[in-house]
């Protein structure tokens, strides 16, 4: 490993690359995203409990495929069942 | 014969789209192939110039399609080899003298009589660029490892993905192997991982581009030189010629000898 560990530009160009690319070939601003989660969250809170807070969306991408990804955590439901 | 049609293009300008273009038609003329040039940038016209063939412009592509002249008036034959042409673009400023179908009925006037057709895009993603995919069989993409470069090469290849063009092969050009190794430039690595798509060469920077563009005779002449050799490969894989990717790595003189010494690349 080199002694001075200071972060080259080449990784700091991939990774804004990285990002930049998902959303110059969605055609989604990280705005919309956010749009889009809101109302995400409002369509399966009419079927489930879930945490708004935790929810997680976001572009993923392997080789030319994009892919969108959202993590939603469910409220624990066992207690309503139980009563 | 039939011609394998090939665009090269970019999106962003000033990568090297017309080097790689002068570059590969003498490759490939090298190797005994016919081919035809055609430069498909109408107002900016510069093959011409890169290739060493501005003074015997007579006529050009517009000519062509508005019937002032036949296709083989327009051809210019290189001054090396007999069986490479040019057809020149217009410096007209109408846009739109040349159209997707102009293009495709002179590449398939040319499919018969040639191995290689190739032409050079304009930059951009408008009228001159759709021009000059139209009537491809093959599209490569050139790109400069630079963040810039990248994204507008990103661009067209989803374009190309979009109008069912296949999936174009990238070219990387101007990679200087000593940023890379110092982590300031994106490697080749990086810029594949990040488009996606197969390549198909990677160009070192190599100041013998320059002088064979001033002297109007492309770097696959001088057998001295990177670039050329990577240029030449690139030929023969565009003939269907498996050939080894250069190891660009590969370090000369004293620090070289002292980095393999110490096992550090």
């Amino acid at each position: 490993m080199n002694f001075f560990t200071r972060k080259k530009s080449a990784s700091s160009a991939k990774e804004r690359l990285q990002l930049v690319l998902v959303h110059d070939r969605t055609d989604l601003t990280p705005a919309q995203l956010e749009s889009l989660k809101d109302d995400l969250i409002k369509a399966i809170s009419n079927y489930i409990e879930i945490d708004p807070d935790a929810v997680q969306i976001g572009l993923e991408r392997e080789g030319r495929e994009q892919r969108l990804v959202a993590d939603i955590p469910l409220r624990s439901v066992s207690r309503h069942r139980a009563g | 014969m039939t011609a394998q049609v090939i665009t090269v293009t970019s999106g962003k300008g000033g990568v090297g789209k017309t080097t790689a273009v002068a570059n590969l038609a003498n490759a490939l003329a090298m190797d005994g192939k016919k081919v035809v040039c055609i430069d498909g940038d109408i107002g900016l016209r510069n093959l011409d110039v890169v290739m060493g063939l501005e003074n015997r412009i007579v006529y050009d592509i517009v000519d062509v399609i508005e019937g002032r002249c036949k296709l083989k008036q327009a051809m210019i034959r290189d001054k090396h080899y007999p069986d490479m042409y040019l057809i020149p673009a217009a410096q007209t400023r109408d846009k739109n003298a040349v159209s997707p179908s102009d293009m495709i009925r002179i590449c398939n006037d040319l499919r018969a009589d040639s191995d290689f057709v190739i032409i050079d895009s304009p930059a951009g993603i408008e009228r001159g660029f759709r021009n000059s995919i139209a009537a491809a069989d093959r599209v490569l993409v050139v790109t400069n490892p630079e963040v810039s470069a990248v994204r507008d090469a990103d661009r067209v290849v989803g374009i190309l993905e979009a109008e069912e063009k296949g999936s174009p092969r990238l070219i990387i050009n101007r990679l200087n192997p000593a940023l890379v190794r110092n982590n300031d430039m994106l490697s080749a690595e990086d810029v594949l991982d990040l488009l996606g798509i197969q390549l198909i060469g990677v160009v070192p920077e190599d100041e013998s581009v320059i002088i064979g563009s001033n002297r109007g005779a492309p770097v696959v002449t001088d057998g001295k030189s990177r670039a050329g050799l990577a240029f030449r490969n690139i030929a023969k894989r565009l003939q269907g010629i498996e050939v080894p990717f250069l190891d660009l790595d590969q370090q000369s003189g004293l620090w070289g000898a002292i980095q393999r010494l110490t096992g550090r690349k």
